[in-house]
């Protein structure tokens, strides 16, 4: 049975994308209807990633940076899960990029201007590939919370950034992991774009002490699901038949 | 009660966020070296086949103010509308790029060989195109859309064909302003706004 079009978008599963809660998206969400259609080849390739592409130390936040030389500042903690599609199937060879504040709130960007210093041992950026069941994980230290110009006092919660890359293009998200727990995430507005409860609370990872090293490391467990293809049942159907 | 389906939901999107760079272009965002080696610096190698051309533009907001920081990854098929990683495309032609903005000139620039049209399983072509996704701060889902060429045949393309108002069809194409160079803005929000692709 070989693969056939792309699911399409649950867009209920998604934020919204007009929020005055979020100022930047009132002028910078689309205010006419999307145009849905079948997916194309277009949406159904996409680049693919190896192992060659990525460094021994990518995907260990912890010590990237200073090339192993030193480890950053903050409490230790191991990432993983599974990246999946929506038929629960396991996604090989996914490509999960990540990228954080250090544990003050500070990233490491020329845009970042938060008087909270910069860990001179830690960068913010990791990559890993999914292996041969979906799962990945990589190591990095819990980022800090930090505040930023919305409405008058709003603050991030402890965050960490996924781009997501499947085998195709279509599949492409980026989205947000978040800390169980963290009383910031239901005050903040880019976490409230997510309408639906459920949804929202899938991007919460929970501590997972089964992964959690003694005396080294604590491990947060975040599965991802990305869209899924339809089985290609009777190929040689015309279309709209 | 039935039978449960046992579906899985897709992870819900967010925003992108001003420091996206830091992550997928970090020597953009002042960290060169971070990685040995950066994904998607380029769609095309040396040798690829085909028309090398540079499609530049701006990403404009509702008031239209062009942003600084939003970040376009961009997917196409090689000059003879073969998609990387299929059967007999051009090696040289990996089809993947990642852009920002330029903070002085607020534009961005992608250089690639032109694509070729591509024929679908059931018959139906597609005109030449580059697929774009393009994600930013205060863009909570990233917006898919594609870049057609004024120079190309577009008409029996499945896509621009389904586009109701056809003055729309015009948001959606690139326009040649010599020796290689096309012009392609986006507007994210209000008048002249992009046929953004849910597909
Ligand atoms: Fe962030």
């Amino acid at each position: 049975m070989s693969q056939g079009r792309l699911i399409p978008r649950d867009r209920s599963a998604h934020p919204v994308a007009y929020d005055p809660q979020y100022k930047t998206s009132v002028t910078r969400s689309p205010s006419l209807p999307l145009l849905s259609l079948e997916s194309t080849p277009t949406e159904e390739t996409g680049p693919r990633f190896g192992h060659s592409d990525l460094g021994a130390l990518d995907h260990d936040l912890i010590r990237n940076w200073t090339k192993g030389k030193a480890e950053a500042i903050g409490e230790r903690i191991l990432v993983h899960g599974r990246v999946t599609d929506e038929t629960g199937r396991g996604i090989p060879g996914a490509l999960v990029e990540v990228w954080q504040a250090n544990a003050g709130g500070r990233y490491r960007h020329k845009k970042d201007g938060y008087l909270a210093p910069l860990d001179p041992n830690f960068g913010g950026a990791g990559r890993c590939l999914s292996d041969e069941s979906g799962a990945y994980a990589f190591f990095t230290i819990k980022p800090g919370a930090y505040p930023w110009p919305n409405r008058g006092n709003d603050w991030r919660p402890a965050h960490i950034h996924f781009a997501l890359s499947g085998p195709c293009f279509g599949q492409r998200l980026i989205t947000q992991m978040y800390f169980e727990g963290d009383p910031l995430i239901h005050r903040c507005p880019i976490a409230a774009t997510v309408k639906d409860r459920g949804q929202l609370d899938s991007l919460m990872a929970p501590l997972d002490m089964s992964q959690a090293r003694p005396l080294d490391h604590l491990a947060y467990r975040f599965d991802i699901v990305l869209r899924g293809r339809r089985q290609a049942w009777f190929e040689n159907r015309p279309e709209g038949m | 009660m039935v039978q449960k389906l046992t579906q899985w939901r897709e992870t819900p999107s967010q925003t992108a966020g001003p420091y996206v760079h830091l992550g997928l272009m970090p020597t953009w965002a002042g960290n060169a070296g971070a990685y040995e080696k950066e994904l998607g610096q380029s769609p095309i190698a040396e040798g690829a086949k085909g028309e090398v051309i540079e499609i530049a533009g701006q990403v404009l907001d509702g008031t239209g103010w062009p942003l600084r920081d939003a970040l376009i990854e961009s997917w196409q098929a090689d000059a003879a509308g073969r998609f990387p990683g299929t059967e007999g495309a051009d090696p040289a032609v990996s089809g993947f790029c990642r852009f920002a903005i330029d903070p002085e000139s607020a534009e961005f620039t992608l250089r690639t060989v032109k694509p070729g049209a591509v024929s679908l399983p059931d018959g139906r072509v597609q005109s030449p195109h580059i697929a774009l996704w393009i994600v930013a701060r205060g863009i909570n889902m990233g917006l898919q859309t594609r870049i057609y060429f004024e120079d190309a045949d577009r008409d029996a393309d499945p896509v621009l064909s389904r586009i109701e108002q056809r003055d729309r069809v015009e948001t959606l194409i690139a326009k040649p302003q010599g020796d290689g160079r096309y012009r392609f803005d986006i507007r994210l929000q209000g008048p002249g706004e992009t046929v953004f692709l849910d597909m």
